[in-house]
């Protein structure tokens, strides 16, 4: 009995010991067979679950094109909702390979986190919510206000930082979901929301009524929302930074989910470069850019299925354009 | 003779055979392996975060949070570091688990001896007030007390007002504050010397009832000092006392004391929640004390009350005190349900924000672990000494 319970402690030490190597996220993402992606606790148009179970969003379909370049099949991805002050640990211990989930952008992210930031998919900036009835047409008039905002986020700073430059006091109401945010806006505990716009326009259509608020025109801060890996891990970390610019790339190239078998054997270089991608370079197979484009569609199809004008958010392309058409969407190119 | 003495002593084993030193041994490598665990861990824990680039080491408590707090008992914006963050949060933690332990003592004990009430209706109402509220999870009734009960309240527009410049809506409770002017102090001052006088005179109504037998009123008397005087010396300087009524200015009320409903809500749950478990420690305890007790008192013509007061409650005490220390600590540690509404307690404020924003997940943690631990281990001492004072002197 007693040579049993040592033979255990060498074993369980041993195995805490074998754990500090790092592990090849492609290697456990293959062998697995699915990409672990961390997402929202429900932001429609980002990542939300509907009716029967199914993710949908911008930030969900980066997962489900990685999911297309690593594992060729854009449907192997298990999503885990995660609260914004959840997020980072989850990534950290390695409980998600993945995390899409409108994660801003930071110095500090980046630099003390272990967080890598594979590029941007969405460019935001936190703006505020009010009720019509409160009649206030600008952010300068809400001295003293009383505001709703989500617990863990970048918005706590940036908030503090507008109010003290413009010499207001606030008070904030932190919650740890943005659903709680929304319902505490709605209750009359705050006169206004404060987060990124695009997430009041989609937390807007989750009120009762909600033509009866109104998204500030002011703009008080950069918000560049992409996807995050953990540090030291330069292989996954190219295969999801390569999934997104693929997805510009096709939409700069004038491909998308149509059209992209009949353009498979087009004479156009550039395109294809993109259809027998080099793959092997970053570890994956040939065809990961097709499968991409075939399985999820270019930047602006995933645009505008998910947020854009034929989604009930209606947002314009505005900073989120191609570069070329005036906005700030740009990828190196495949070559 | 001696040759027996020799044969029957029995010989010194080997070291290794004997029982004492074996024990010894065993517990010297269970000591050392537990060790070199811990420190694989540790080890372990910092080699993976160095090397994935996470900051570690307790240099971010100086520097500057950059986000506000919805409710702090020390100046607090901002401009402060985060480790005043953590004090903030740590405060306000102690504030409602103090608040909760108090009034659920009381809610408790009388629940716990109106259902012992001969009266029927008494005894109903606190039976189901105990069965219900026990039986339903802690987190739903903070919900409940949240989103139901106080987020039903009218907004700040249609504001109720209860009278003497108190304000309740969905916003909160306002109450009007205090505001001493010149002179004020002395009417402090008095009421201090009136508490100081009363502990005294108790004694010496004590000592001369175990002399003489002779009984003071000291209940009406220390009510006169603690109270009287200091009210007739306020009348008598012309009310130097001005209130600070809550006003409607902008989005909110100003001025006064404002209760956020966070607070509100997490102190109704956590009250009436832990109430029921100390109601029934109490009826327990109560119940214990044999009723031979009762009946001999009665015998030596000792009223209802006195019976109550002078041979029951105290006898119970011994029985209560030491389940009612597990309640006290439930609610210490349940306060933590704080995070589910945005009451900005330690888990919320530290544990929360400011984990997320430096990321120090195994520090914060740990520091956060440290507060409960150290909070229990205070709240259980405190207990352990009462338990002891009022236990069973034997003579």
């Amino acid at each position: 009995m007693k040579k049993l319970t040592s033979t255990f402690l060498l074993t369980s030490i041993l195995a805490v010991a074998a754990n500090s190597v790092s592990a090849d996220t492609l290697d456990s993402v293959k062998s697995k067979g699915y990409v672990q992606c961390g997402v929202s606790t429900g932001l429609p148009g980002f990542s939300n679950a509907d009716a029967s179970g199914n993710w949908k969003g911008l930030d969900v379909d980066v997962c489900r094109a990685v999911a297309a370049a690593a594992l060729g099949d854009a449907d192997k991805v298990k999503y885990t909702p995660l609260t914004a002050k959840e997020r980072f640990t989850a990534l950290q211990s390695g409980e998600i390979d993945i995390l899409s989930r409108n994660t801003t952008w930071t110095l500090t992210r980046d630099g003390s986190l272990g967080l890598n930031f594979a590029g941007v998919n969405y460019y935001d900036g936190q703006g505020f919510m009010v009720s019509k009835d409160l009649g206030v047409k600008s952010a300068l008039e809400l001295d003293g206000a009383a505001v709703c905002i989500q617990a863990g986020t970048t918005t706590e700073l940036n908030l503090a930082d507008y109010f003290r430059e413009n010499g207001m006091k606030y008070k904030s109401v932190t919650y740890d979901t943005s659903d709680a945010t929304i319902k505490g806006f709605e209750a009359g505990r705050c006169d206004m929301l404060s987060s990124d716009q695009s997430q009041l326009y989609s937390l807007r259509i989750k009120l009762k009524n909600p033509e009866g608020a109104i998204v500030l025109p002011e703009v008080i801060s950069k918000e560049p929302l992409g996807p995050v890996v953990r540090q030291g891990d330069d292989k996954w970390f190219n295969i999801v930074k390569w999934s997104l610019m693929a997805m510009v790339n096709a939409e700069e190239l004038g491909i998308n989910s149509g059209n992209v078998s009949s353009m498979k054997n087009s004479d156009n270089p550039s395109i294809g470069r993109f259809m027998t991608g080099q793959g092997e370079k970053l570890g994956v197979r040939d065809d990961w850019a097709y499968n991409i484009t075939k399985q999820v569609g270019n930047y602006g199809e995933s645009f505008e299925r998910n947020v854009g004008m034929s989604s009930p958010l209606k947002i314009s392309r505005g900073l989120n354009a191609l570069w070329s058409k005036g906005g700030l969407q740009y990828a190196p190119p495949i070559r | 003779m001696s040759d027996h003495d020799s044969e029957l002593k029995p010989s010194k084993p080997a070291i290794w055979n004997d029982p004492k030193y074996r024990a010894l041994f065993f517990q010297i490598v269970l000591v050392l392996a537990l060790g070199y665990f811990i420190t694989t861990i540790v080890n372990n824990t910092l080699t993976n975060m160095e090397s994935r680039g996470i900051s570690t080491g307790f240099a971010f408590l100086s520097e500057p949070a950059g986000f506000g707090i919805l409710q702090s008992l020390i100046e607090f914006d901002e401009s402060h570091t985060y480790g005043r963050t953590f004090f903030v949060g740590l405060l306000n933690t102690m504030l409602v688990a103090g608040l909760g332990i108090f009034l659920a003592t009381i809610l408790g004990f009388i629940m716990g001896v109106a259902r012992l009430s001969r009266n029927w209706v008494v005894a109903k109402v606190a039976t189901f007030y105990i069965e219900i509220f026990r039986n339903i999870p802690l987190l739903l009734q903070i919900f409940f007390w949240y989103f139901a009960v106080l987020g039903a309240l009218p907004s700040v527009r249609q504001s109720m007002s209860l009278g003497a410049g108190v304000e309740f809506n969905n916003r909160g409770l306002y109450l009007p504050a205090p505001v001493p002017e010149n002179g004020f102090a002395i009417v402090g001052w008095l009421f201090l010397a009136g508490i100081i006088a009363s502990i005294l005179l108790a004694r010496w109504a004590n000592k001369r009832q175990e002399s003489t037998g002779q009984q003071f009123p000291v209940f009406f008397s220390s009510l006169g000092m603690i109270f009287g005087l200091p009210l007739l010396v306020f009348f008598v300087m012309g009310s130097p006392l001005s209130w600070d009524y809550p006003m409607l200015k902008g989005f909110n009320f100003q001025g006064g004391i404002s209760i956020i409903p966070e607070l509100l809500a997490l102190l109704l749950a956590l009250t009436i929640y832990t109430g029921t478990f100390i109601a029934e420690t109490v009826r327990a305890g109560i119940n214990a004390v044999s009723h031979g007790q009762t009946e001999a008192a009665m015998a030596l013509g000792l009223n209802r009350s006195k019976t109550m007061r002078l041979i029951i409650i105290p006898q119970a005490m011994r029985v209560i005190i030491p389940p009612l220390t597990s309640q006290y600590l439930n609610l210490a540690k349940n306060s933590s349900l704080a995070t589910a509404v945005g009451y900005p307690d330690i888990v919320a404020v530290f544990m929360g924000t400011t984990l997320n924003q430096t990321g120090q997940a195994v520090e914060i943690t740990m520091m956060t672990m440290g507060v409960y631990l150290t909070i229990s281990l205070v709240i259980s001492m405190f207990m352990n000494w009462f338990n002891k004072r009022m236990a069973l002197v034997e003579r």
